[in-house]
């Protein structure tokens, strides 16, 4: 190794310095400049979506690129609105999803929290295995549960109903939903509770005015993935549900017919579909993140 | 005397006439998710398995008259055994997960300790970009995906006709891509796949890396920087060993995630259709529900996948414990 050199004159060391802010520039501009591709490429499938909805037919069927809708036009969201896909408007599908994926959060936030409090707030037997439980049935793929659930679902008479559905969607949704609510439950300081014990209220009073308040962002945060997850279902609402009774991700498969694709109509109705979950989920996606890795992440 | 009896109390709820011994109170609470998991998951579960040793078509499943299910023993898994389609499917299964697990770890490592390098604003610009692809609802994701790579008027094919045609020759051995149909056949199914789900999947594997990086002290980097650390240096002995839950957690729940791709890959066929294309999802759902239905075969192949991804989530469990999440 050879020793640094010790004296350095004036001019030597102004170089040095200046030397140093440029490659700490130049750094500063190749990070940038790569976190935006990043961001380009990340975002362009979702701005092409978009802007091929707003695009005329003469802009969207042609061989040359077009990177904005010059032409800008509703007539696509329009036709899907009034015309729409195998015989009906696509309102009644994004109503049938909204029906679906609310009243799934309606049912999977109140046995959520219920569950979530239960296994935050108390020591019991067969907590360990209850968890464990959570973990494992969220692996199970849904083509398993489709064969059972259909025939039970044929029994039951709720078939083509939305409330087979929703009870279904609920099953696919709780364990994650008691699993990240969880967290939000244990991160309540338990003294808060007792100290409300003190002052005379009873289990249920501190329940209501101490913790659900403070927990309200977390089943929040919750529900929104339930909604997601609900509103995105595709496989059993292809085999349930009857044309009236589609929900969007199915009614998106019928726009493929024999007669060319109608590219505009898809663009346009899966940009109605994907809008307020894209909404929804930035609002959440901290909270999601961490739900999902906790412990992990915590280290 | 009240400071004992106040101290006693502050860890003990009040006694209250509800009638319920606390000590019940956390099972009446699970009760409704015990009864939901137990109903929707569980006993399902159990039932795939026995309709899996079992004939189930149109006649058991009619509603006028239906007929008893046949007990068929193995009958149904040496069938789809004999399949090849099986064997497709379960290469295309693995596959596919192999290459996209790997490539998402990958890219989504590197777009984290991007991330982690930038301002707060930049990163945050970036991550709500990134995040928005991640949240396009997997049907979505297939139309959308299945328009880029469109034969006519598809921006990917128009893409691939502006290389230099020696390029595009060397490269894929043709220099014409006008019309060049994507969604017909398995191997270009596959491509378009790999990298709709590498898409979709890395910013949540970005996010968590960087979740991971802001609680790593920042002296370690400083202590490597003295030392003269390449930034390689240190991220396999700084980033990486300490990162190592994270890493774990991401790649089980990747592998969970990529075994189980269905509704992405059925947009884009359009249902079951190349059946050289299929992996063990789309296969067990079109043995079942394609005419004729044989849901025990169908049935027969959910089993198979559900065993391989109950192997995988045996290590999943065990991380999750290590790391103190079950406790």
């Amino acid at each position: 190794m050879t020793a640094p050199p010790i004296y350095r004159n004036q001019d030597e060391l102004a170089r040095m310095r200046n030397n140093g802010r440029f490659r700490k520039k130049a750094r500063r501009i190749a990070l940038n400049t790569t976190a935006t591709l990043v961001f380009l490429v990340a975002m362009f499938p979702v701005y092409w979506m978009v802007s091929t909805a707003f695009k005329t037919n003469d802009q969207i069927f042609t061989t040359e690129f077009i990177p904005f809708p010059t032409s800008f036009t509703f007539e696509h969201i329009d036709r899907v609105l009034s015309e729409g896909v195998a015989g009906n408007s696509i309102w009644l599908y994004l109503r049938n999803s909204a029906i679906v994926a609310l009243g799934t959060v309606a049912v999977g936030a109140v046995f959520s929290l219920l569950a979530a409090t239960a296994v935050a707030r108390f020591k019991f037997k067969g907590r360990t295995s209850f968890l464990i439980t959570l973990l494992v049935v969220q692996m199970i793929p849904a083509e398993a549960l489709l064969i059972p659930l259909f025939l039970s679902v044929k029994r039951l008479g709720l078939y083509d109903q939305l409330l087979g559905l929703i009870v279904i969607n609920v099953g696919l949704t709780l364990p994650f939903g008691i699993w990240m609510l969880r967290t939000f439950v244990a991160a309540v300081p338990k003294s808060l509770e007792e100290a409300a014990w003190i002052d005379g209220a009873s289990r249920m009073t501190a329940f209501w005015k101490v913790l659900f308040p403070l927990v309200a962002p977390g089943l929040v945060a919750t529900s929104i993935f339930s909604f997601i997850t609900a509103w995105n279902e595709l496989i059993f609402a292809l085999v349930l549900m009857s044309p009236d009774g589609y929900t969007m991700p199915v009614a998106l498969q019928f726009f493929f017919g024999q007669r060319g694709t109608d590219w505009g109509a898809i663009m346009a109705s899966s940009t109605l579909m994907t809008i307020p979950v894209v909404v929804f989920f930035l609002l959440v996606q901290r909270r999601m993140v961490s739900g999902l890795v906790a412990g992990a992440v915590k280290g | 005397m009240t400071d004992t009896s106040i101290a006693r109390r502050s860890h003990r709820p009040p006694k209250k006439a509800s009638g319920l011994n606390p000590k019940y109170i956390p099972y009446a609470l699970l009760i409704p998710g015990i009864a939901v998991i137990a109903a929707l998951l569980l006993y399902p579960m159990f039932q795939v398995f026995v309709i899996s040793f079992q004939k189930v078509g149109l006649p058991q499943i009619r509603d006028v008259n239906p007929k008893p299910a046949e007990w068929l023993g193995w009958e149904n898994y040496t069938k789809v055994f004999e399949n090849d389609i099986f064997w497709s499917s379960l290469r295309n299964t693995i596959g596919f997960a192999v290459i996209t697990v790997t490539l998402t770890l990958v890219v989504g490592t590197a777009v984290g300790v991007l991330l982690n390098q930038l301002s707060k604003r930049m990163s945050t610009f970036v991550i709500v970009g990134i995040m928005a692809a991640w949240a396009v609802p997997p049907v979505a994701q297939g139309v959308i995906w299945r328009w880029l790579f469109d034969a006519e008027a598809g921006i990917i094919n128009w893409a691939l006709n502006l290389l230099p045609d020696f390029l595009s020759t060397a490269l894929f051995g043709r220099a014409d891509w006008s019309g060049e149909p994507w969604t017909n056949e398995a191997v270009s199914i596959y491509v378009i796949l790999i990298v709709m789900v590498l898409w979709s999947s890395f910013p949540f594997v970005a996010v968590s890396v960087l979740a991971g990086l802001k609680g790593i002290p920042t002296e370690l980097y400083e202590a490597a920087r003295v030392d003269g650390s390449s930034p390689w240096r240190t991220f396999w002995k700084i980033t990486f060993p300490l990162l190592k839950p994270v890493f774990a957690v991401l790649t089980i729940l990747s592998i969970i995630w990529d075994f189980k791709v269905f509704s992405q890959l059925y947009t884009l066929m359009n249902g079951p259709t190349v059946r050289e294309a299929f992996n063990l999802s789309v296969f067990s759902f079109a043995e079942a529900f394609k005419a004729p239905p044989k849901m025990g075969s169908g049935a027969a192949i959910a089993v198979i996948l559900t065993i391989i991804l109950l192997i995988v989530t045996a290590f999943y469990v065990r991380q999750m414990v290590k790391s103190e999440e079950v406790q």
